[in-house]
C-alpha cells in the first residue's frame, strides 16, 4: 500500500473516533449539568474548565472566548469551526482524508462518512443543537458507530485494516485518559463524597464504560474507575485493551513475531504494553492521576510518530522528505487547482 | 413520424430555430426518439421529479462533485444532471466515430512528425512559425522517440452541432481531457433513477471505458516481459477533477498517486509503499507538462516528481498523454488539423472544423477585428470557457479589452462565428425547455482505436446560453448511442 495511503486511512479513522468520543464527552456533561442546583456562571466555570483542560485546547479556547458558559464552551467543541479539534472541524478533516483515498474504500463507507459530513453542516444540526442537544449527540454517534461497523464488515483484513485499527485505538487510549484527567482538574471544594460519584459516573458514561463497570464492581469509586478504565484486560476502551490492539495491528503489518521489534514503533508500544500488564492502580495515584495520565499520553504520541517515520518518512531509505513549502492548505490546494483539467 | 401528441410534459415545447435533437422543426417527433418519448409518457410529472430529486442524491451521497475555482466559498457542487437522455441513431455514431478516428490518428501522426523530421513544415503545409511558437511545444523532446510511437492517448475532442444539423469538431483536448467519470456515472444514475427507460430500448452500453483505458496504459509498457505496473498521477484533492482521478483509478483497479508519492533512483520511477519501494511503468498523468518534473520545467512546483524527465527519456516508464501534446490541441493548430488529415492520411476530413479565423494573419486579424461583437474569440491555450470572448453578448467594455488583448497579442488568439449549437429538451424549473448542448466524445488510442459509444453531452442550463462548461452553468445528460 501506499506509504500515504497508510497514513490518509489512518488518520481518517482517527477524526471519526475524536469526534464520537468528543459527542459522548459533551452530552454526557451537559445532562450531568441539569443535576445542579444552582448555575451562576462562577460555578459553570468551574464545571467546564476541567473539561476544556482536558481536551488539551485550553489556549485556543481562551484566545476566542472571555467566558467559559454552558454556550461558549459547548459551541467551541462541537461546532466552532475555528477549533481544530471541535466535532464539525474532526467530521470534516475525516472526510478530507477519506476523500483522498476515495478509490481505496468501499462505496458504503465513504458514503456514510460523507452522510456525516453533510448532516454536520445542514439546517437541521443547527437546529438541533440549539434545540435538542442529546438527539444531535446521538446523531453524530450512531454515524461514527456506523462508520465504524461497516469498515469492520467491508475491509479485508490487510495492511488497509490494520493501519486503520492502530488508528482508532491510539484515539481511543488517548481520548479515554483525556476523559479520566478531567478528574484531576475538579476543583478540591467539591470534593464531596455524592458530588465525587457523580462525576467518576460521568466519566464512566463519557466512555460508554458504565454498564460494563457495574457488571464488575459495584460502588463507584476513584480507584475503581481509574483501575476500570486503565488496567482492564477486556474493556474494549480501556487504555490496555487499547494499547494491545495496537502492539497487534503493529506486528501484523511488520510480520514481526510479538514481544520483538523491528522498529521504533513496535518497541514503543511493547514496552508501553508490559508497563499496563504489570502495572497496578497504585502506581498512578502514587505519581499523581494528572502526571501518570500525561506520561501515557506522551507515550501515545511517540507510537504515532513512530509509526509515522517508519511507513511514511522513511528516513533511512530517503534523505528527502517531502517537500513542506505547502505546509499551508491554501497554497497547496492553489497549486493544485493550477492543473488545468481539459 | 412516430408520434402524433406529445406527453403532458412536453406539452407546449418550443423547438425554436435550432437543431432540435428530439424534434423536427415542425414539431413532429425525430424517429429514433418515439420509443424514448412512449416511455416518458408512463411517467407522471411528480413521479418523474421524485425519480429526478433521487439521482440528485445519489451524485451527493457519492460525492460526485466538482470544485469551482474563484469561488471564496471554495465548496464542492454537484454536477447538474438531466435526466432527458440524447439519443443518437446508430449510423449516425459510425460516422462521428469514423471521422473521431480519422482525427486522432492524423494528430499522433503530426506531433511524431514535428517531433522528429517535421516534414510537414518542411513541406511548407503548416508554417513553421505557429508550432514553434505554440505554448505547449517542447523542442527539447525532438528526436525522442515514444512507446508505440502514440502521443495522445486519450483525446476528448468536442463535437457542436449548427442549425442544420451538421456536426462539427469544435476543439481537441489532448493534454489531460477530463469528464469521462461524469459519462459513466450519468448512466448509472440514469439507470436508477428511471430503470423503466432502458428495458428494450438498444443502448449500447458504455461501461467498457476503465477497461479500455487500462489495456491501452499496458499496451505503452516499456517492460513488455513483466507484467506493468500502471498509476493515476493526480494533483491531488483540491484539483477540480480529483473525483474523476479517484474513480477512474478504482475502476481500473490501480493506485492513484500524488507526486511525493513516487521517487526516481537511477532513471527508474518507483512509488513509496509500506514496504518499501515499487517500480512503476505506466503514468497515466493528470498534471501538465509544465508541473511534472521539477527539474526540467517550473522550477516552483515542488509537489511533481523530481527527475522523472530522466526516467521518461531513458525509456524507463511511459506517460499517457505524452510529453509536449499540447502543441496539437492549441486552438492555432486546430486551423490546420483539416490538412494534417490530407497530408498524412491522404483522405478528406470527415468531420469538418468550425470556420476559424488567425489573428496572427492580416487579413484575418482584420476581419476579427471590423466583427468582434459577432464572433466568438478564444485564447489559443486556455479550456475550460476560461479566456473566451462571446461577442453577441459581450459588453462594449468586454468586446474592447479583447481588442486589445488580441492587438497585443495576436498569435494567442482565434475567432469563430457564433455557431448555434443544437438543443435538447431539458427540464427546467417545471417545464421541458430547450437547452443548448455539445458532445464530447473520449477517444483512446493503444493498440487500437476504442470510443465508448456517445460520450459525455454537457448541457448549457442557463436559457439561452451557449457555454456548456460545468465552472459556467453547465450541466450533463446521459448519451444513448441506439445499436442497429
Amino acid at each position: 500500500m501506499l506509504s500515504r495511503v497508510a497514513n490518509t486511512l489512518y488518520w481518517m479513522i482517527r477524526f471519526v473516533e475524536r469526534a464520537d468520543n468528543l459527542a459522548r464527552l459533551i452530552d454526557v456533561n451537559q445532562q450531568l449539568l441539569l443535576d445542579s442546583e444552582r448555575l451562576d456562571s462562577e460555578r459553570l466555570r468551574t464545571f467546564w474548565q476541567p473539561i476544556i483542560l482536558s481536551t488539551g485546547d485550553e489556549e485556543t479556547f481562551s484566545s476566542l472566548y472571555d467566558q467559559a458558559g454552558s454556550a461558549e464552551v459547548i459551541h467551541f467543541l462541537t461546532d466552532d469551526p475555528r477549533n481544530p479539534n471541535s466535532i464539525t472541524s474532526c467530521i470534516a478533516l475525516a472526510r478530507e482524508n477519506a476523500r483522498t483515498v476515495r478509490d481505496q474504500l468501499p462505496d458504503e463507507l465513504w458514503e456514510e462518512l460523507n452522510a456525516l459530513y453533510l448532516f454536520s453542516r445542514s439546517a437541521e444540526a443547527r437546529r438541533l443543537i440549539a434545540v435538542d442537544p442529546p438527539r444531535y449527540y446521538e446523531n453524530i454517534r450512531r454515524s461514527a458507530v456506523t462508520f465504524l461497523g461497516i469498515a469492520a464488515s467491508t475491509t479485508s483484513r490487510d495492511e488497509q485494516w490494520d493501519f486503520m485499527e492502530l488508528g482508532r485505538h491510539l484515539e481511543r487510549a488517548d481520548k479515554t485518559t483525556r476523559f479520566l484527567d478531567v478528574a484531576s482538574y475538579l476543583p478540591d471544594g467539591a470534593d464531596n463524597a455524592q458530588s465525587a460519584a457523580l462525576h467518576w459516573s460521568a466519566i464512566l458514561r463519557s466512555c460508554g464504560a458504565l454498564g460494563a463497570f457495574r457488571a464488575f464492581e459495584r460502588t463507584i469509586t476513584a480507584r475503581g474507575v481509574v483501575d476500570f478504565l486503565v488496567f482492564s484486560k477486556i474493556f474494549p476502551r480501556s487504555v490496555r485493551y487499547c494499547i494491545e490492539r495496537v502492539d497487534v495491528s503493529l506486528h501484523r503489518i511488520s510480520g514481526t513475531p510479538r514481544g520483538s521489534f523491528q522498529n521504533d514503533a513496535e518497541r514503543e508500544a511493547g514496552r508501553l504494553l508490559s508497563d499496563l500488564h504489570f502495572g497496578v492502580t497504585d502506581d498512578a495515584f502514587a505519581m499523581g492521576l494528572h502526571g501518570y495520565l500525561d506520561a501515557l499520553q506522551s507515550r501515545f504520541n511517540r507510537i504515532g510518530e513512530a509509526v509515522f517515520e517508519s511507513y511514511v518518512l522513511m528516513p533511512e531509505r530517503f534523505q528527502v522528505c517531502p517537500p513542506d513549502e505547502f505546509r499551508s492548505s491554501s497554497a497547496l490546494a492553489a497549486w493544485q487547482q493550477q492543473q488545468q483539467q481539459q | 413520424m412516430g408520434l402524433a401528441k406529445p406527453m403532458e410534459m412536453f406539452k407546449g415545447y418550443d423547438p425554436g430555430v435550432f437543431y432540435d435533437e428530439m424534434f423536427g422543426a415542425d414539431g413532429t417527433v425525430r424517429d429514433h426518439c418515439a420509443p424514448l418519448l412512449r416511455r416518458f409518457a408512463g411517467i407522471d410529472q411528480k413521479d418523474f421529479l421524485a425519480r429526478k430529486a433521487n439521482s440528485e442524491l445519489y451524485f451527493l451521497r457519492q460525492g460526485i462533485t466538482f470544485n469551482v475555482y474563484h469561488d471564496e466559498q471554495g465548496t464542492e457542487r454537484i454536477f447538474p444532471f438531466d435526466p432527458v437522455p440524447r439519443v443518437m441513431p446508430a449510423d449516425e455514431w459510425e460516422q462521428l466515430e469514423a471521422g473521431l478516428t480519422q482525427r486522432i490518428v492524423a494528430l499522433n501522426l503530426f506531433l511524431h512528425d514535428i517531433y522528429h523530421e517535421q516534414r510537414i513544415l518542411e513541406d511548407e503545409v503548416i508554417p513553421r512559425f505557429y508550432v514553434e511558437h505554440a505554448k505547449h511545444y517542447r523542442p527539447e523532446f525532438r528526436g525522442m522517440d515514444v512507446p508505440r510511437d502514440i502521443y495522445i492517448h486519450i483525446c476528448g475532442s468536442d463535437l457542436i452541432r449548427g442549425a442544420d444539423g451538421q456536426y462539427y469538431v469544435l476543439e481537441d483536448n489532448g493534454r489531460c481531457p477530463s469528464g469521462a467519470s461524469y459519462l459513466l456515472e450519468n448512466r448509472n444514475a440514469l439507470k436508477r433513477a428511471f430503470p423503466g427507460l432502458f428495458e428494450e430500448m438498444g443502448v449500447r452500453p458504455v461501461d467498457s471505458y476503465p477497461h479500455d483505458l487500462l489495456s491501452m496504459l499496458h499496451h505503452i509498457s516499456p517492460r513488455r516481459d513483466e507484467s506493468p505496473v500502471c498509476v493515476l498521477l493526480t494533483p491531488g484533492c483540491y484539483n477540480s477533477a480529483y473525483f474523476e482521478h479517484c474513480y477512474l483509478a478504482r475502476e481500473m483497479g490501480i493506485d492513484i498517486v500524488e507526486g511525493r508519492d513516487l521517487v526516481v533512483v537511477d532513471k527508474v520511477v518507483f512509488m513509496r509503499t509500506t514496504r518499501g519501494l515499487k517500480r512503476v511503468d505506466v503514468i497515466y498523468r493528470r498534471i501538465d507538462d509544465d508541473f511534472i518534473d521539477p527539474v526540467v520545467f517550473r522550477k516552483d512546483s515542488a509537489l511533481g516528481v523530481p527527475g522523472l524527465m530522466n526516467a521518461y527519456r531513458a525509456g524507463n516508464v511511459a506517460l499517457a498523454n505524452a510529453v509536449g501534446t499540447g502543441v496539437a490541441d492549441d486552438k492555432v493548430m486546430y486551423y490546420f488539423v483539416p490538412r494534417m488529415i490530407e497530408y498524412y492520411l491522404g483522405q478528406k476530413p470527415i468531420l469538418p472544423n468550425v470556420p476559424t479565423y488567425l489573428a496572427s494573419e492580416e487579413k484575418d486579424l482584420k476581419f476579427i477585428l471590423g466583427h468582434l461583437p459577432e464572433l466568438v474569440v478564444k485564447a489559443a491555450n486556455e479550456s475550460g470557457g476560461y479566456g473566451m470572448l462571446m461577442g453577441p453578448s459581450a459588453s462594449k467594455d468586454e468586446i474592447e479589452k479583447f481588442r486589445e488583448l488580441i492587438i497585443a497579442d495576436p498569435r494567442n488568439y482565434i475567432a469563430q462565428p457564433v455557431i448555434s449549437l443544437s438543443r435538447a429538451p431539458t427540464w427546467c424549473d417545471g417545464a421541458m425547455e430547450g437547452r443548448h448542448i455539445d458532445l464530447r466524445p473520449y477517444i483512446i488510442y493503444g493498440e487500437d482505436v476504442k470510443i465508448v459509444p456517445g460520450g459525455l453531452t454537457r448541457v448549457a442550463l442557463n436559457k439561452g446560453s451557449l457555454v456548456v462548461n460545468s465552472s459556467q452553468g453547465g450541466g450533463s445528460k446521459d448519451t444513448w448511442v441506439l445499436r442497429h
